[in-house]
Order: structure tokens, then sequence, then C-alpha cells
């Protein structure tokens, strides 16, 4: 069976910028991949790219066996990527009940209502009334997933969850995975913290400077491999 | 009496400038996008309707009827297949192209219409007026206007409020990159806002011509208006764009009854003064 997501060889821009070499990357149905890498090394760009934030056109990202490269961002959303953003981008005029809301325009459906969300996260359901970015740090990353979530996606992209949450709210957020595979999603995730990465994923990438500088079972990479992936200790001056 | 008069007329004035500027207000809101075409958008619309009030002699009123969907789907096809090519990141490009489309459709409007000055007639509804006791009376036609205003206000607020589509406007606002994360076409949503906007203008455009005389040349100082009762409400705030409206109007009817010719500019100089005093607007979300 091919995977549900198979990239190769994707290079990404930002004007004459170029931030992706050549990166392949699979997803298969029912797994959690992370992405880990140091500041700047292309994680965000990765995921911004394969939602249709970073042009694409002209390369190959196959998504369900199709050719989802160069779609725009609202395309892709309706064939099944839904992503929770980098600092989240919750929208600051509408409460948490509408930001959940909006998740849905893309028509999909599935398991996932606002009352499954609120289920998933009930400090949500408390608070639905108020504007998302008055919420703490860690409710507002719960509306973030909750918003991607509503979409029904088949593969859902976290970018950096835990970023400025305290350890104990990481966990509880990380909790919720179990369910979200259950309901039939894939999941990529950006994660700073290596040993959180290792620990919730199947497999892991991680990126150097734009290049994938490692990938494996996570339980079967050793921390040494993985920092010295990171840093490029070993890396050749070219 | 005269005083509070004035100060009445202009409150319902006010409705008017309030309409003027409620299109304004949403392009720029949600798109970020400054049209200089709007006046010259309001007075093509009071064209359309005398035409066809020309061609049908019913009275100008039922006219809403057929300019307002004919302008709120002009806005929309207008928007898909010129003005999303030039809204983004810089507001210089859209800035050009609606001065290009102000000039060229006063000109058109020049070649069409001459450049003689029309009113549209009501019937009786344009003497009719309403007594409010000691002297004091409200015309029906400044008093439809307002009533108009606190509908299509009324009406938007809802919107926004209570709708998908009217959510998604208000995100797009707030962030219109991610907008497509969520499933949706921003250049449909674009496309919605203008046809929005061009309503109101439509609604503005009819209950002008029957208001008031309109020529070609007319649009840019409706366009003015419009930027002021925006700036005084504060962006982004439909009942304060009214309060806007409604103090332009006000500072306009006392201004004519200290001297007839003081009328305009002291409308101006009560903006400049809350410019400079409060430069966000009475009733900013940021303020």
């Amino acid at each position: 069976m091919s995977p549900l997501l198979d990239i190769m060889d994707l290079d990404a821009f930002y004007g004459d910028f170029q931030a992706l070499f050549g990166v392949d990357f699979t997803v298969d149905a029912g797994e959690v991949v992370a992405l880990v890498g140091a500041n700047g090394a292309g994680k965000t760009t990765f995921l911004r790219t394969l939602s249709g934030l970073v042009p694409s056109a002209g390369q190959s990202i196959r998504f369900a066996n199709q050719n989802i490269a160069g779609l725009p961002a609202f395309q892709i959303a309706r064939n099944g990527i839904a992503m929770s953003p980098e600092g989240r981008r919750l929208f600051p005029s509408l409460n948490v009940e509408e930001n959940l809301m909006l998740g849905e325009n893309g028509g999909r459906e599935g398991a996932w209502t606002k009352q499954a969300i609120f289920e998933l996260f009930p400090i949500l359901e408390e608070k639905r009334a108020i504007p998302a970015t008055l919420l703490s740090g860690g409710q507002q990353q719960m509306v973030a997933i909750g918003r991607a979530l509503m979409a029904n996606p088949d593969l859902l992209l976290l970018d950096e969850v835990s970023l400025g949450l305290a350890p104990v709210i990481v966990r509880d957020i990380y909790a919720a995975l179990p369910r979200i595979l259950g309901s039939g999603a894939s999941v990529v995730l950006v994660e700073q913290d290596i040993g959180m990465a290792t620990q919730v994923s199947d497999r892991l990438y991680c990126l150097q400077e734009g290049r994938v500088s490692l990938t494996g079972a996570s339980n079967g990479l050793t921390r040494q491999d993985i920092s010295t992936a990171y840093f490029g200790r070993k890396k050749e001056a070219s | 009496m005269d005083w509070i008069n004035a100060i009445v007329q202009g409150v319902l004035l006010g409705g008017l400038y309030a309409l003027f500027a409620a299109g304004l207000s949403l392009m720029f809101g949600v798109m970020r996008f400054v049209n200089l075409a709007h006046g010259d958008f309001i007075i093509a619309g009071a064209f359309g309707a005398m035409v066809l009030v020309e061609l049908t002699g019913l009275n100008p009123l039922w006219m809403l009827l057929v300019v307002v969907p004919v302008m709120g789907a002009v806005g929309y096809l207008g928007q898909r297949l010129v003005l999303n090519r030039v809204v983004g990141q810089d507001l210089l490009p859209s800035i050009l192209v609606t001065f290009g489309f102000s000039v060229i459709l006063q000109n058109l409007m020049q070649e069409t219409f001459s450049a003689d000055s029309r009113r549209l007639s009501a019937g009786a509804l344009d003497t009719a007026s309403f007594s409010l006791g000691s002297g004091l009376s409200v015309g029906a036609v400044p008093l439809l206007m307002f009533v108009a205003a606190l509908l299509v206000l009324g009406s938007l607020n809802w919107f926004f409020a209570r709708t998908n589509m009217g959510r998604l406007l208000r995100a797009t606002s707030d962030d219109p990159e991610i907008i497509g994360l969520m499933g949706a076409d921003r250049r449909h949503i674009f496309g919605i806002a203008m046809l929005l906007a061009s309503a109101v203008v439509g609604v503005a455009a009819v209950l002008l011509a029957i208001k008031t005389n309109f020529d070609p040349a007319a649009g840019p100082i409706r366009l003015l208006f419009a930027f002021e009762a925006v700036i005084i409400g504060g962006l982004g705030n439909l009942w304060g764009t009214l309060i806007g409206g409604v103090i332009l109007g006000v500072a306009q009817g006392v201004g004519a009854q200290i001297d007839p010719g003081f009328q305009v500019l002291a409308g101006h100089i009560v903006f400049l003064v809350i410019l400079v005093l409060r430069p966000q607007g009475l009733f900013s979300r940021s303020g």
C-alpha cells in the first residue's frame, strides 16, 4: 500500500532564499511522525509548504495518491490536511467556539464535532464564549488543535505545540494524541523537546539547514544520533 | 429652535454618511483595501437609479430592489476578476487601480449623462414631514435615510456575528494569511466583502439621488465624507461608523446654521480636531 503522504525531493523558497533542499518524507496511515531540528532548520517551512502557505508548484507532494503540490491552501485543507500553525494564530475577534467552528469550512464529514472537541478538551466548553486570545497559552493551543481537528483531517500537522508552555500542560495536550489517532488521522508534529518527540512518535526526521540529516524509527535512535544530526557536529566542511 | 433643528437634521444626514462610510469601512476592514472610486460608485448607482426611473416611471425607492442586487453582483465580479489581483500586503496597487476607476467612471458618466446636476423625485415623500412639536419638524426623506442606515448597519452586524461567512470575514480581517487553512477560499471571501460593500453603496446611491442633487463629478466629496465618518468612528466598528456619520452631519448642520458657506468646512474642522485628539477614532477596537 502506498503511504498516505509521499514527498520526493522537495525544495522550498522564500523569494531568493532557499529554505528546503531535496527533502524526502513519507507518512503512513495511522502514523505519528516527529520532525525535529534546530531553529531555522526548515521545520516550520516544511509544514507551511505542505499546507500550501509556501508555494510548491511543479514539485511532488503526493497525498492520498494525488499530487497536491501547488494547490492553494484552502484546497489542500479540503483534501484533508489540517494544521495547528506555529504561534497558534487564533483569530482575536472570534471567541473560542467561533474559532473552532471556522475549522468546519472545508466541509469534510467525520468524528470531530464541536461537542467532540469539548469532550477532548473540557476546559474549552467552559471558556467557549471568551475571545480566544484571552485564554492561557495552553488553552489557546487546545483551541488551535481543536480548530484543526474540526476539519476532520486525514493528516494533522502540529507546529510547536509545546512552545512557551509549562511541561505539565504539554503533557496534558499530548495526552489527547491517542484519541486523535483513534479518529483515523495521522500526525506530523514539529517539536523542540527531543525527549517528547521520540516518546510520542513512531518515526522521526531531523532537519538541518533545510536537509534531512537523520531519519528512522523513534525507538531505534539514540540521543547521540539525534543530537549529532541536530547540530551537525560530524558534518564535513563543504 | 433653529439650532435644535440644525442638530436634528444633522443627525439624520449622518445616517446617509454612515451608509457612505459602511462600505468603505468594510472593504478596508476585511481586505486592507482602500477604494478611491467609492464615491464614484455611489454616483454611478445614483445614475443607474435615474435611468431605471426614466425607463419605468416608478418611484425611485422601488429601484432599491434592482440597484442593490445589481451593485452587489457587479462588486463581487469586479473583486474576483480585477481587484483580487491587486489586494495584498501593499496598499499602493489597489490605490492606483481604484484611482483609475474613479477617473474612468467620472468621464464615462460625463460622456453619458452630461455634467448637468440631477435629482430624483420620490413624489409626495419629497415634501412630507412630521411635526415634533414646538416648530420642529422632520422630513420624511431624511428620516427614511436614518432608518435605512440603522437597518443596514444592524443587518451587517447580525451577519458578522451570527453567520459562518460573517465569522470568515472577521477572521480574514484578523489574519488573512491563514484563512486558507480553514478550508475557505480567500478570493471568494474578498468577493463577498465587496458584494456587501457594493450593496450598501446601492442603498446609499438611491437615497442620495432622492435627498440631494448629484452630477458626474460629485463622487470624490462623498468619498471624503465617507473617509471622515470612518475615521471619526474608528475603523472596524460599524456602530462607530454611524456615530462618525452623525458627528459629521451635526457639525455640517450647525456650521450651515452659522453661515451657509460654512457647512462643509465645519465638518472638516470637527474631523481634523478629532483626528488630532484621538487619531484611532472614537470607538476603535484597538483604542
